[in-house]
């Protein structure tokens, strides 16, 4: 040890460095080979998505992308030559093993759905989240402490354990296999962790913001608008991350009260097994294009996703 | 500009009372500083002027009108935060500009008012900028200039300096009281800093535990302190106690203290026999061995042009301020002598300053001039 290299008390050292970089190279293998895994199946050919040894090399196809928006139907190579010129690629493809298309498989609707439920939700427990933390942030409500503690126990047992009430209750009110009611499910389970993150970040921002507004001449809701909501956006868009990263993947409240019109992707994709054999490369061309969504929302996001993980821990 | 009147004010929390019957009379144009440390009722008391906190009991005057009970937004005053409050995600213009806004002012008005508001300031360079990136003396021209720009009945200022520089902080009192000498707003500024009341006030009030204790110019409040709480809160270092029992007597002009005689002003009222106090400003001391008020030094701060020598007395320490060419060594013995005409006389159990000739001059010569 010489005294000529300052050591320093919070920069780490090249050894922790190095240590620090190798342990998040191995987790970040570990946790995206499956990804590249699905990513490379959805574009293999049927055979060889299941020929052994695993293909790593391989010609790309579609075939998967064919197969997850059609269905389609076995017929008689005398049946198939009967008709006309194939008309695009998808036709081509199905022709070669003997089927032929018969119409649009329910994908695209599913996940549409998966697309408006989760959005949705997300709208509304961010809404409601945003304005219960202000409440609870700046006024004294009543037994302030005892409500959010009642929020926060919503969330200490897993959702899913009250499923049966709610089953019963949706097929009573008519909820069942409805957007709005997925919408309503995914609400009531995300506002609780929309107060509790948003609550802390309102808590970080003065109040003197929206007094001086109140005092230069605006109403309160004006004040919260203008001067609370614009520095609160951050917290705002790690509560819509984590919230719509819940609705976006749920799978078991949606396998449960959906089965057909509200149905989100979540449900469906697994469904693709068993029409037709197991169409590996359908699945994972389906598993690809649902993560499209939240990949890009986080990517955009990223940063406020990360504040928003750390939270509270560091004072401004 | 307005003047404000605020009567028999009165705000608990629960079982803790902030402020405690306040009466007090701002007159328009004045600045009014409120004075004492933290926890006193000074910042609870500017809030409830401003209407951001409601009184438990009392009524608030502002220029005639009563706005007690009144909104923030209704009551047409302007309010400078101890943090600022500057809008982050608005650069400088938007920020002065925000008051005209709410008012429904077109564009061309606000800009025209914020750049003169911006050049009376001196930050007109400054208004397309963000506020992030401000200084600290810059941030608070900001601040200020959104509390001028709407020409508001008065301005409300909550300790604005408390968070610069002290370089900053001598430069923005100068600015402040130049700034008041040029557009007479009524002001009411709270800081639990000395330095800053005394030099730029009209009129203080130094309030402890929610009760104004004094309430006068900077001159009356640090000649003539009312309680014995200001004259220990008033002057650096603040003044010293010597105590002394008896009572006094209507008339009398010399008192007792360890043994020593000492000329104070002439008593104009009877008090009954209990503990008192004298009340020495460091610099009333001289340094005389004929005197018979003895000490020891303690130890000396030397402050260049003077020095604060820190004296053993049979009753405490005491400091006087004394000139710097004076050589003394730590364990000498002193004589103090006190300069006669400007002691002051406390009750100890209330605090209470005794009425002597000191208050019957200062009244007489208000009595003159007014």
């Amino acid at each position: 040890m010489s005294l000529t290299t300052a050591h320093s008390v919070v920069a780490p050292s090249a050894n922790s460095k190095r240590i620090a970089g190798a342990i998040i190279i191995a987790y970040a293998l570990i946790s995206i080979v499956p990804l590249l895994w699905i990513f490379a199946t959805s574009f293999k050919t049927p055979p060889d998505s299941i020929a052994y040894p695993p293909k790593l090399l391989f010609q790309p196809s579609l075939e998967g992308y064919c197969n997850l928006f059609t269905t389609r139907t076995r017929q008689t190579p005398e049946y198939i030559n009967s008709l006309g010129p194939a008309t695009d690629f998808c036709d081509e493809t199905t022709r070669k093993r003997n089927m032929v298309i018969a119409g649009p498989s329910n994908f695209l609707p599913r996940f549409v759905n998966s697309l408006i439920i989760a959005f949705g939700s997300t709208f509304c427990a961010v809404f409601l989240g945003t304005l219960s933390a202000y409440g609870f942030s700046r006024f004294k409500v009543p037994l302030a402490d005892d409500l959010l503690f009642f929020i926060l126990s919503t969330r200490m047992m897993p959702p899913i354990a009250v499923a049966i009430p709610i089953y019963l209750m949706y097929r009573e009110l008519g909820l069942s296999d409805t957007a709005l009611g997925m919408i309503l499910l995914y609400t009531a389970v995300n506002v609780s962790l929309a107060v509790w993150l948003l609550k802390g970040f309102i808590d970080e921002i003065p109040r003197e913001y929206e007094e001086a507004a109140m005092i230069d001449g605006y109403t309160r809701l004006q004040a919260f608008w203008r001067t609370v909501l614009p520095q609160a956006t951050t917290g705002i868009a790690a509560t819509a991350i984590f919230c719509l990263i819940f609705a976006w993947n749920e799978y078991a409240f949606a396998a449960l009260l959906t089965s057909g019109t509200a149905q989100t992707a979540p449900p469906f994709i697994p469904t693709i097994i068993g029409e037709g054999g197991q169409d590996w490369p359908a699945v994972a061309a389906g598993t690809t294009i649902f993560l499209v969504p939240i990949l890009v929302f986080t990517i955009l996001l990223r940063k406020q996703l990360l504040r928003g993980i750390t939270f509270g821990a560091v004072r401004k | 500009m307005a003047e404000i009147r605020v009567q028999h004010l009165r705000k608990a929390f629960g079982d803790f009372v902030a402020v405690q019957d306040s009466n007090f009379v701002v007159e328009d144009g004045e600045f009014f500083v409120m004075l004492g440390p933290s926890g006193c009722g000074k910042t609870t008391t500017l809030r409830m002027i401003a209407g951001l906190e409601l009184p438990t009991g009392g009524q608030i005057l502002l220029g005639g009108d009563d706005v007690t009970m009144l909104r923030a937004r209704e009551r047409d005053i302007a309010f400078v935060f101890q943090l600022f409050a500057l809008y982050p995600h608005m650069n400088v213009r938007k920020n002065i500009g925000f008051p005209l806004l709410a008012q429904g002012m077109p564009s061309a008005e606000i800009r025209e008012r914020v750049e003169e508001t911006a050049k009376l300031l001196r930050i007109d360079h400054l208004l397309n900028k963000s506020v992030s990136g401000l200084a600290g003396g810059d941030r608070q021209r900001v601040a200020l200039g959104r509390a001028i720009v709407r020409r508001p009945k008065c301005f409300l200022m909550d300790e604005p300096l408390g968070t610069l520089d002290t370089e900053f902080r001598d430069l923005m009192v100068h600015e402040l009281r130049e700034l008041h000498n040029r557009i007479h707003a009524t002001t009411v500024y709270v800081t639990h800093d000395q330095m800053e009341a005394m030099s730029m006030a009209d009129k203080i009030a130094v309030m402890n535990h929610g009760v104004i204790e004094q309430f006068g110019t900077p001159r009356e409040i640090y000649d003539r302190p009312a309680t014995m709480f200001v004259a220990d809160f008033i002057g650096s270092p603040p003044m010293n106690f010597l105590g002394f029992g008896g009572g006094l007597n209507k008339g009398a002009k010399e008192i007792v203290v360890q043994g020593a005689k000492v000329a104070v002003p002439e008593v104009r009222e009877d008090i009954a026999p209990t503990d008192m106090a004298l009340g020495i400003r460091p610099e009333h001391i001289r340094f005389d061995d004929t005197s018979k008020l003895r000490g020891a030094i303690y130890g000396t701060e030397y402050l260049g042009t003077t020095q604060i020598v820190a004296v053993e007395t049979a009753d405490g320490i005491i400091k006087a301020r004394v000139p710097a060419e004076i050589r003394l060594s730590t364990g000498d013995h002193v004589g103090l002598t006190l300069s006669s005409a400007r002691l002051s006389l406390f009750e100890k159990g209330s605090g209470r300053a005794v009425r002597t000739a000191v208050h019957d001059a200062a009244s007489e010569r208000r009595a003159q001039h007014g």
